[in-house]
């Protein structure tokens, strides 16, 4: 293998690394606080993308962008206010039904307002052929966005969880959310607030994305299966981690291409999935003390 | 082809009743609906409206709603309403064998228009032959039709004809060594094997196959791949789903500029719009519907599609697409079957297979009990993408 090729796939493999790690982001923050999977986490990076695209008829780019992510977290908080804050002490398997409902009923309602074709928000610089040379392999502006956006998130996320008090608040409903009623937090909030931030940083995934993957709207679902594993992979509730489980499965994924054809990319993937599971169930990057506290 | 002659007489009188029809149609405002229909003919037709394939089923689904319209306005068939009743598919060959059945047994039409794709088609050809009831397959693979069984026919060109025009191309061209890229669905899936097969008629070799899956985000590793093999002259991206945009993209991105192919599956703007700048100079075998604003004015097929691509972009205010096309076809076909043979599966078979000379979307249908598909390779024209619009492509 030359140099050349070696660095193009890498270069691929960061592609499809840092596309499932974006998503992988917003399956963590619902499960740090709620300690469920939220099966609709597609649907929002779907949701995001469409809306921006068809905002961008009346508006500017950035603006179709924010706006995009702000309708989305509303409709991230109307889904948490209608479907899974009046449930009574809840189990975490019938949450999780009503997220996969959930992502059956919005993709019912996005075939119906968008129609079944593909769209996609043009490229934020240059255009389709647009690519920068990196030592002699060639990688699309775009990917470099979303590469710096998800590293962006995961900072952002960091900060807001570990120094803000509304992100210790959210921490503390997930680690025990009795006990973080009994302080004065108020757990039903906090689970809306988590709702509105996957909400939003699946938006905005589904923004950057789009020009490379395009946007329809059953596009949710393989993104979901993807970004589960990688978060399983990480160690649920870690976005370190997703970042590094992502990078690490889209690099295998692009070289596995190298040596068995491409079909056989999803078999390799699902493959260290369960080896994963069976090796280490809590993820590379997770503890095994906090995954045996959890209930899912 | 020879044929018996009672059945070029017939031709003329197909062509006669299909004029009617069309007469019928234009003059909308000529024949008031008459107050009682002498009868209801019920046609189902399984589409994948939703799904995986809704790219297909979506325009098939508007145009037969469109067409069904416009025959009722017009006072049906030889006084008939139409009654069309579209079970939605989502592209799963399951619920496409329950539909089947159900519209046969439960609703007893008298034929079947679609599934949309092939592998559905190949699922449930059987039991509309066990029932006896035509179906009209706007799947496009061979196969539905090769071997030829008495009640299944199809509307979208061969793929053998796609692919022997590709080849007569990268003749021309000098082309001899190729890659081909192929989507994991029914239509890839086929058209890789037709591509592998008759590749050697033409001192082609193929020297790299790969398969990329429908739901693809980014197919930028596999490119990578052939675009190492320094012996690949032009690539062939066969495939009918959206992620064949991506290819285009994906090579353009890594600054490899051999030219490429497409089937007909990419007859489809929105496609061009998906690939953008990267879609400039694909070069790809597809029916006239595309081209037709700019087909002479003595092509028997101009005067359809003009009308057909004007209706359906008024009323649903998206581009016409082949894929509608396909539909289109399947519904004229087997109107004028019904107006000649009325309301019997089987003479309505037979009266299918006596079609001459009948304009379509893609192409003039020449029918026979050996040809269920009706279309010779002159259906198709090489066409090239330049200026984000299709051209006919005339060489270089």
């Amino acid at each position: 293998m030359t140099t050349e090729l070696f660095i193009q796939y890498l270069l691929a493999g960061i592609t499809y690394g840092s596309i499932y790690a974006i998503v992988a982001i917003g399956f963590n923050i619902i499960y740090n606080t709620t300690g469920i999977i939220n099966f609709a986490q597609g649907e929002f990076v779907m949701f995001g993308g469409m809306i921006a695209i068809s905002l961008l008829q009346f508006m500017p780019l950035p603006l179709a962008i924010l706006l995009a992510v702000v309708l989305t977290m509303l409709i991230g908080a109307l889904i948490e206010i209608c479907f899974i804050r009046w449930l009574k002490s809840p189990s975490v398997l019938r949450m999780i039904i009503i997220t996969i409902g959930i992502s059956i009923l919005s993709r019912e309602v996005a075939v119906h307002v968008w129609g079944e074709s593909i769209r996609s928000l043009p490229y934020f610089v240059g255009n389709e052929i647009t690519s920068i040379p990196i030592l002699g392999a060639r990688i699309s502006p775009q990917v470099l966005w979303v590469v710096a956006v998800s590293g962006l998130m995961v900072v952002c996320l960091g900060v807001f969880f570990k120094t803000t008090s509304v992100g210790r608040e959210m921490r503390a409903c997930a680690s025990n959310r009795k006990a973080a009623t009994l302080c004065g937090i108020n757990a039903e909030n906090m689970v809306t607030l988590s709702f509105v931030l996957s909400a939003g940083i699946g938006a905005l995934a589904g923004c950057v994305m789009s020009p490379i993957t395009y946007s329809q709207y059953d596009m949710g679902t393989g993104l979901a299966i993807k970004g589960f594993t990688v978060a399983i992979l990480g160690g649920l509730g870690s976005s370190g981690g997703a970042v590094a489980a992502g990078l690490l499965l889209g690099i295998i994924e692009a070289f596995s291409v190298s040596v068995v054809p491409l079909a056989f990319q999803d078999a390799i993937s699902i493959s260290i999935l369960l080896i994963i599971l069976f090796v280490r169930p809590q993820g590379l990057f997770g503890s095994k003390e906090a995954a045996g506290l959890k209930e899912f | 082809m020879v044929l018996p002659p009672y059945s070029i007489e017939r031709g003329e009188k197909m062509k006669k009743i299909a004029s009617k029809i069309l007469m019928a149609m234009l003059a909308v405002s000529f024949f008031a609906v008459p107050a009682a229909w002498a009868e209801n003919i019920k046609v189902g037709a399984i589409l994948a409206v939703t799904g995986g394939a809704s790219f297909l089923g979506g325009p098939e689904a508007r145009s037969l709603e469109m067409l069904v319209e416009e025959v009722n306005n017009n006072g049906g068939i030889n006084g008939n309403k139409i009654e069309l009743i579209i079970k939605d598919s989502a592209a799963s060959p399951e619920k496409a064998i329950s539909f089947a059945k159900q519209l046969i047994e439960e609703e007893k039409v008298l034929a079947i228009i679609g599934p949309s794709t092939s592998g559905e088609t190949m699922k449930i050809k059987n039991i509309c032959e066990q029932a006896k009831t035509p179906l009209l397959s706007c799947g496009a693979a061979e196969v539905i039709v090769n071997p030829v069984a008495a009640y299944v026919f199809k509307t979208p060109q061969k793929d053998s004809f796609a692919v022997k025009k590709i080849f007569m191309e990268m003749n021309k061209m000098g082309i001899s060594k190729i890659a081909v890229l192929a989507g994991n669905t029914g239509f890839g899936k086929a058209g890789k094997g037709q591509l592998l097969k008759i590749a050697p008629e033409f001192g082609i070799e193929v020297v790299e196959v790969e398969v990329y899956d429908k739901k693809s985000n980014d197919l930028s590793a596999v490119v990578a791949k052939i675009k190492a093999n320094k012996d690949v002259q032009a690539v062939i991206n066969w495939s009918i789903v959206p992620a064949q945009a991506i290819v285009a993209k994906n090579m353009r991105q890594a600054g490899w500029d051999v030219p490429l192919f497409q089937s007909h599956g990419f007859g489809n703007i929105k496609y061009v719009e998906a690939a953008g700048a990267a879609a400039e100079g694909i070069i790809f075998p597809a029916g006239r519907l595309l081209i037709a604003d700019s087909l002479p004015a003595d092509n028997p097929q101009k005067a359809l599609l003009m009308a057909y691509k004007k209706n359906y972009e008024a009323k649903f205010n998206e581009p016409a697409s082949t894929f509608g096309g396909h539909a289109y076809d399947a519904f004229t076909i087997l109107m004028a079957a019904v107006a000649e043979a009325g309301n019997d599966r089987d003479k309505v078979r037979t009266a299918i297979e006596g079609l001459k000379n009948f304009a379509g979307t893609g192409g003039v249908f020449n029918f026979s009990a050996e040809d269920h598909n009706g279309l010779g390779i002159e259906a198709f024209q090489m066409m090239i993408v330049k200026d984000g619009k299709f051209v006919a492509y005339t060489g270089k």
